[in-house]
């Protein structure tokens, strides 16, 4: 049995799974990434190897992906997050044709064909509004811990109005309406339907047919999935795994690899 | 290599660059007399009146990217946002305000003083560009309006009532800038003087398109992005002098012969792309490398059309009939490059036919609105036309505050990534 291992090295987190030649995930690790890159790569890459008792050896290839992909000192290969997001969801959904990834830094529309591969892409400028990092801000600015932030938006019944597009300015505002009185489930709210609307946004740049897939850390966040279901009119795919999906992404590239590399020696014996 | 390759292979890079500082040089010589010059701009710079004048011109777009390439842009467009500049607007601007602060200081030699400024309504930010030189200098500024195309292919021709009175507009005001010119040289105008520089400019269009068509050789024999920069510097600056003509010659007689030969770009070719916008100056080479890393090469672009001061167009001015000629040429040439803003995607769709085209980057950039605004839109309806792939990425011509460098590999990482997928589908490779 060989194995194929995808590190999708993150702005904040950093994810290993490793998957079986059935394409199944066997084992996934989650760590934040801090500031030595290099070592979260392989901590993560280590974690996820010694859950399922695995020898190094037994994992054939390995794909490095995300900001930090690069840094996956260990890898074969690297391919960007945006290749991998959309190969991980179609994997788990194959009949989604646009997936939403909300990451730490980025949030990316991603348009695939049937095979995952990637028709088109779009992601927030280089600002992080729009992204878990908005949320973290809001999260900062209300004291309330960032686990916390999906059920205590849920509890709104009228959100505010959240109109600025900089995540800095955002702290302000929020400051402003709890200034006003407002209550914090409703100014929650408010921020995640910011974030829906600038995501919808993007996703309307390369095109809403077909099932839409929401992927990346914030798919956690169960106030962030309402409010993009309420945007985007229709249920979200998501998955336990969504958080790992470009890591998984990068696992099947990596298995790909594999399965490739034997084509030419499989040939060779039957001729 | 053979002794002729080795001689005429990237003699027009070299060439290129050693006239480029040949101008900035006299320029240079000019401010140390005290002297001044024409301030103009690439979307209709009247060199050829100017020129017949013996007027030295200053592009101040040039001066401001050239800042930006040698990475000295910093400190000037700091330098003109603390005089009260907002962050907001044009690059080129700010950093040629902030030369101007300097009292002409550029990396490249000493800049000279406006005499005077022409500039069309090409770029709205033109206009108020000058009126603050106007402020500063107390000196001529002449606005030449030229009318634009009325509606998506719907320009006009010989022929066309419409087309007539835009060109008696146009001569209309050239005639009033020659006036201009004559008061501020005390010399008096020559027209046969007028005639020559002409008949200059008509070989560096006819030139140009002859270069322009050459790229759809396999290999392409220059990128539109790196190599093609160079070459709008000379058809720019030297645009009516006969030094700037024969250099086009003999890059013609070089991408020739590339072509003939089957030599490319000093890059590996394996796919061939368009550049839509203004390049991002600040990491102007490592945003080429973005894509030649991954074997891409840009075979043309949007910039070597509206950038190339109306070259692009291949008009041939009547020498017989100078004056309404010029006025023509410098209506289709200006026509056209505001064309290039609002109505690229039909233009970007046929140089895909004609070049052979795997993919289109668009590129918006922060501080010029004026050419960025239409970009997404314009993608849309090219991609949903065409379907050829795209990739749209953000950056600045000028400012690197608002580069981000490793987000921009991120997009063309995937875009390439797509590229190659895609290419394994026609293939049946991975099926």
């Amino acid at each position: 049995m060989a194995y194929a291992a995808g590190v999708d090295v993150g702005s904040t987190q950093t994810k290993a799974v490793i998957i079986n030649e059935d394409r199944e995930i066997i084992a996934r690790a989650l760590i934040d990434t801090g500031a030595n890159v290099v070592a979260a790569a392989e901590n993560a890459y280590k974690l996820a190897i010694e859950s399922e008792s695995l020898l190094e050896e037994e994992v054939e290839w390995v794909i490095g992906t995300g900001y930090g992909r690069y840094k996956v000192t260990f890898g074969n290969d690297q391919v960007t997050e945006i290749s991998c997001h959309g190969r991980g969801a179609v994997h788990m959904f194959p009949d989604v044709r646009t997936v939403v990834d909300m990451g730490g830094q980025d949030t990316k529309a991603i348009h695939v064909n049937a095979d995952g591969e990637i028709d088109d892409f779009c992601m927030n400028d280089k600002c992080a509004a729009g992204t878990g990092r908005f949320l973290g801000a809001a999260a900062a600015a209300l004291e309330i811990p960032l686990d916390d932030l999906g059920d205590t938006a849920l509890k709104s019944e009228k959100g505010v109005s959240i109109s600025t597009t900089c995540t800095v300015f955002a702290e302000s505002e929020v400051l402003a309406w709890l200034g006003k009185g407002k209550r914090v489930q409703d100014i929650l709210w408010g921020v995640h339907q910011s974030i829906a609307k600038r995501s919808m946004g993007l996703m309307r740049r390369v095109g809403i047919n077909g099932e839409v897939a929401f992927t990346g850390g914030v798919t956690r966040n169960s106030a962030m999935v309402k409010s993009l279901e309420d945007a985007v009119g229709q249920k979200l795919h998501i998955s336990g795994d969504s958080h790992y999906m470009g890591a998984l992404g990068a696992a099947l590239f990596a298995m790909d690899h594999i399965e490739s590399s034997r084509e030419p020696h499989t040939q060779e014996v039957q001729s | 290599m053979t002794p002729q390759t080795n001689e005429i292979v990237g003699r027009g890079n070299k060439e290129g660059a050693s006239l480029f500082r040949d101008w900035f040089n006299g320029l240079n010589e000019t401010a140390k007399r005290g002297e001044g010059a024409a301030y103009v701009f690439v979307m209709g710079s009247f060199n050829e009146i100017l020129k017949s004048f013996d007027m030295p011109v200053v592009f101040p777009e040039i001066n401001s990217l050239q800042l930006a390439v040698r990475r000295a842009a910093g400190d000037y467009l700091n330098e003109a946002e603390d005089y009260g500049y907002s962050p907001d607007i044009c690059g080129y601007v700010k950093a040629d305000i902030a030369v101007q602060l300097r009292g002409g200081d550029h990396p490249m030699g000493q800049i000279p003083k406006p005499a005077m400024t022409v500039l069309t309504n090409a770029c709205n930010t033109y206009l108020k560009w000058g009126e603050a030189w106007e402020r500063m200098y107390e000196m001529p500024m002449v606005t030449i309006d030229v009318p634009g195309t009325r509606m998506a292919g719907g320009q006009t021709w010989e022929g066309n009532q419409d087309f007539a009175n835009d060109r008696s507009y146009v001569k209309k005001q050239i005639e009033e800038l020659i006036v201009v010119c004559e008061q501020v040289t005390g010399k008096k105008f020559d027209i046969d003087k007028l005639r020559d520089v002409m008949g200059h400019t008509n070989t560096v269009s006819r030139c140009w398109k002859e270069l322009m068509d050459l790229n759809m050789s396999r290999p392409s024999v220059f990128n539109a992005l790196t190599d093609g920069t160079i070459y709008l510097g000379v058809a720019n600056g030297l645009r009516g002098d006969k030094a700037g003509a024969d250099y086009f010659e003999r890059l013609v007689e070089e991408m020739k012969y590339k072509a003939a030969n089957g030599i490319g770009t000093l890059t590996e070719e394996e796919f061939r792309l368009i550049f839509v916008g203004v390049p991002c100056y600040p990491i102007f080479r490592r945003f080429n490398e973005l894509f030649s890393e991954w074997k891409g090469t840009y075979v043309h672009s949007t910039y070597l059309w509206f950038a190339s001061g109306g070259s692009n167009t291949g008009y041939q001015y009547d020498l017989s009939n100078p004056l309404d000629s010029l006025a023509e040429g410098t209506l289709i040439s200006v026509r056209d490059a505001m064309d290039s803003m609002f109505h690229h995607d039909r233009v970007v769709e046929d140089m895909c036919k004609d070049f052979a085209i795997d993919g289109v980057v668009y590129h918006p950039i922060k501080s010029c609105r004026t050419v960025s605004t239409g970009l997404a839109d314009g993608r849309r309806a090219f991609t949903e036309r065409v379907g050829i792939p795209s990739l749209f990425i953000e950056s600045d011509m000028m400012d690197q505050r608002v580069v981000a460098e490793a987000q921009m590999k991120n997009r063309a990482d995937a875009f390439f990534e797509g590229l190659i997928n895609r290419r394994l589908v026609e293939t049946g490779a991975n099926h």
